[in-house]
């Protein structure tokens, strides 16, 4: 069962990718739909059996690299962490693969959609189930593979092109960290596999070795490497840019990958090497200050964005954001609670999303919707679901994860909580501003659409309707359902899963924090929310007024020029790059250097000197009675000196001047 | 019977170096290079003999009757060749007969 688990989507994603033309549209989203539900249904008695019954379950199953020094095998891990990852990954894939049927029905290429679908799912299920940095490496790499082929599935457009190669390509950076960490790993541990790492961990602790000519602490090199790693897949500030670009992928892709699964592989991984992140606080620092300042910087960039999409995506960087800070500050029971929510409510979010953009016949600029309310009421109620989940509205699902994680940093009272603590709060307002200026534009306005798509919209069918549901029903109850389970008290749920040093446990201080603090973020929340609706109903005007001044408009360009993040990776790093790869790399050495002493020197050489001998060749009598003379009498007199000469010169000298002659001829 | 080696050899040399600038300086007339031929022949024949009379050793004489004849041979498959060529070119200016030219 644990092997199917694993095995069930590759069979899909073959079967559907392969043989789709013999099986057609409705067999491959029948086989695909069927196959990966099915996983999701082994997933959940996965999770009974090893969570609920408290039964990790390891399998090897072949040696795959065995050379003496590096052993790595096939094996799989499915312990509590592994399980809830599975339960949120097939669960959330199964949805998708559910809605895609409806909403990629007028596609000409579903079973290759499909295909794709089922293929991200299998890797991604590589990625948690893996028992050894190699194998978890084969995930990650597979999830960037699909990503890239999901986001360039319309690939005769050349914004998706473009976005396809920007994902790849900075991802590339992060798995570049990643790929440097297992070397590290490898290097001070002597193996790969999680089990040996994470327990001789606490020895190497305070070691350091010479790295790039500096002297490091071993674990704490090791550890934000790997966080460069997790800063590339779940989008961290710095590397975050692929991020919205995805967005040029059909809409259940971004559901599936860019929100609810893969972008949280990166937290898995620090979740997954915690043993490793204990001991190097240095690093849990710096893991700290990049995820408090992601939430912050992501809400703010997603306060002024105009694509419906884009919008939801910064939200998704953001609350990437909050999961990353809150492993920063060692709570990873906290961060895996809050990226299980959040791949449910930011799931519902992108599908109800895909709902409108559907429905408003694939227009995703939100000033040209408004007064959806009236005609997709449905689609409204699960968008105001998933958003009051995402903001934290009380007793909903994110509220659980959200709140505790700021009170944890609160109650850290040091420097770089205290800082994740208010960065975070603010965070939580401009969330919830966004998200009311989302619903706000897309529903309540006065109608900007087209009239003739506002006639024909319409609500989402069935197929679609269906997963938006079960995940309404998620993004309410899960958080309220799990909590105690997850991150109660002295809860033994994750079992050795996860690892917290008992210096770094903080969830008993969090419950003597003052209470004004706690309500901080349900208050910034609310008033947020209150503020954007207010502003939008009934000061539009003022909010022109002051986005036409001077101020506003330098905010304004600020804010939704993305912090011009873009601008300066275009303009400093990426045009640099171009340049050389135009001029020298390409130019100079390519076309240049490898190309005159490669195969375009080599044929004009001999062309040179066969013109030469044949210039030799004159056919006249004369001339090669001269060369003969001429040859004759220089060979008599060689040999006639040859003892005289011998003692000064060597034969192979002679060789050496006749072939410099011959070429200095040729220049 | 005393012989001043030097001398001679310097006369069969002037020839020998004749014959050779005959062949590689004349431009115009290709009999003239089958004569220069010959006087290079001559001019070797003409080595062996002074050897053969010098050394008292007749093994010379007769190479120099064999290089003769072998002279005579090839001087008249030359003028063969000549003929032949004249037949289908219509000329033996040395500066058309460039066939070989690479």
């Amino acid at each position: 069962m644990y092997l199917l688990i694993v095995l069930l989507p590759l069979i899909s994603a073959i079967v559907s990718g392969l043989f789709g033309r013999y099986i057609g549209k409705k067999g491959a989203q029948f086989i695909t739909t069927f196959l990966v539900s099915f996983t999701a249904i082994l997933s959940l008695i996965a999770f009974k059996e090893v969570a609920l019954n408290a039964n990790p379950c390891y399998i090897t199953l072949i040696t795959w690299i065995d050379s003496e020094l590096l052993y790595a095998s096939w094996g799989f891990i499915f312990d509590s962490l592994t399980v809830v990852m599975l339960i949120v990954v097939t669960i959330v894939s199964s949805l998708v693969h559910l809605y895609s049927i409806e909403y990629m029905g007028q596609d000409p290429h579903v079973p290759r959609f499909m295909s794709y679908l089922s293929l991200f799912t299998f890797f991604m299920l590589i990625l948690v189930t893996a028992d050894n940095f190699i194998q978890l490496f084969v995930g990650w790499e597979g999830v960037g593979l699909s990503s890239y082929l999901l986001i360039n599935f319309w690939f005769t457009r050349i914004q998706a092109n473009k976005a396809a190669m920007k994902a790849m390509i900075v991802n590339r950076i992060g798995d570049f960290g990643l790929s440097l960490a297992m070397f590290a790993i490898f290097l001070v541990f002597k193996s790969v596999d999680f089990a040996t790492v994470f327990a001789t961990a606490p020895f190497f602790a305070n070691e350091k070795f010479i790295f790039f000519n500096f002297e490091v602490d071993k674990l704490t090199l090791i550890c934000i490497l790997l966080f460069v790693g997790a800063v590339g897949k779940s989008a961290q500030i710095g590397l975050h840019t692929w991020l919205p670009d995805a967005m040029e992928g059909p809409t259940p892709v971004s559901a599936l990958i860019h929100a609810a699964t893969m972008v949280t592989a990166g937290v898995f991984l620090i979740i997954r090497t915690s043993p490793i992140f204990e001991y190097a606080p240095n690093a849990l620092i710096v893991v700290t200050f990049i995820g408090a300042l992601t939430a912050f910087f992501a809400a703010t960039t997603g306060l002024l964005q105009n694509d419906l999409k884009r919008v939801i995506a910064y939200s998704t960087c953001s609350q990437l954001g909050y999961m990353v800070f809150a492993c920063g500050l060692s709570n990873y029971s906290v961060s895996m609670f809050h990226l299980m929510n959040h791949a449910f409510f930011k799931a519902l979010l992108f599908l109800s999303a895909g709902s409108v953009i559907h429905a408003m016949n694939d227009e995703q600029d939100m000033r040209k919707m408004g007064g959806l309310i009236n005609v997709i009421p449905f689609t409204y109620s699960m968008m105001l679901i998933g958003s009051l989940s995402l903001m934290g509205f009380p007793f909903l699902t994110g509220f659980y994860s959200k709140d505790v994680i700021l009170e944890l940093a609160y109650a850290k009272y040091t420097i770089d909580g205290t800082i994740a603590y208010w960065l975070g709060t603010i965070s939580a307002f401009f969330t919830s501003f966004y998200s009311f200026r989302l619903l706000y534009l897309t529903f309540l306005n006065d109608p900007n659409g087209y009239k003739e798509y506002m006639k024909n919209s319409h609500e989402a069918p069935l197929l679609m309707a269906i997963p938006l549901i079960i995940l309404a029903f998620g993004s309410i109850f899960i958080g309220y359902i799990t909590k105690d389970m997850l991150i109660g008290l002295g809860t033994n749920f994750w079992g050795n899963s996860l690892f917290t040093l008992p210096n770094n446990v903080s969830l008993v201080e969090s419950e003597f924090i003052p209470a004004w603090i706690k309500l901080i973020p349900v208050m910034f929340s609310i008033t947020g929310a209150i503020l954007a609706f207010v502003l939008y109903t009934f000061y539009a005007k003022f909010l022109y007024q002051f986005k036409i001044s001077n101020i506003g408009r330098t905010l304004y360009g600020f804010l939704s020029k993305k912090w011009y993040f873009d601008k300066i990776y275009n303009d400093f790093i990426v045009k640099s790059f171009f340049d050389f790869g135009y001029n020298i790399s390409f130019k100079a050495l390519d076309r240049g250097i490898v190309e005159v002493i490669g195969p375009y020197g080599i044929v004009k050489t001999v062309n040179n000197l066969t013109r030469i001998i044949t210039n030799l060749q004159s056919g006249y009598i004369y001339h090669y009675a001269f060369v003969m003379f001429v040859g004759l009498t220089l060979f008599i007199t060689f040999i006639g000196l040859s003892n005289f000469i011998s003692s000064i010169l060597d034969v192979v000298l002679y060789f050496i001047f006749i072939l410099t002659l011959v070429f200095y001829s040729l220049i | 019977m005393i012989v001043n080696l030097v001398e001679y050899l310097t006369v069969a040399m002037i020839i020998f170096i004749i014959g050779v600038l005959g062949i590689f300086l004349n431009r115009k007339n290709i009999i003239i290079m089958l004569m220069s031929l010959e006087l290079i022949l001559l001019a070797i024949n003409f080595n062996f003999i002074i050897f053969s009379v010098s050394l008292n050793d007749l093994m010379g004489q007769v190479y120099s009757l064999f290089i003769l004849t072998v002279a005579a041979a090839e001087s008249a498959i030359g003028l063969a060749i000549l003929v032949a060529y004249y037949r289908i070119r219509g000329t033996i200016a040395v500066k058309y007969i460039n066939l070989m030219r690479g």
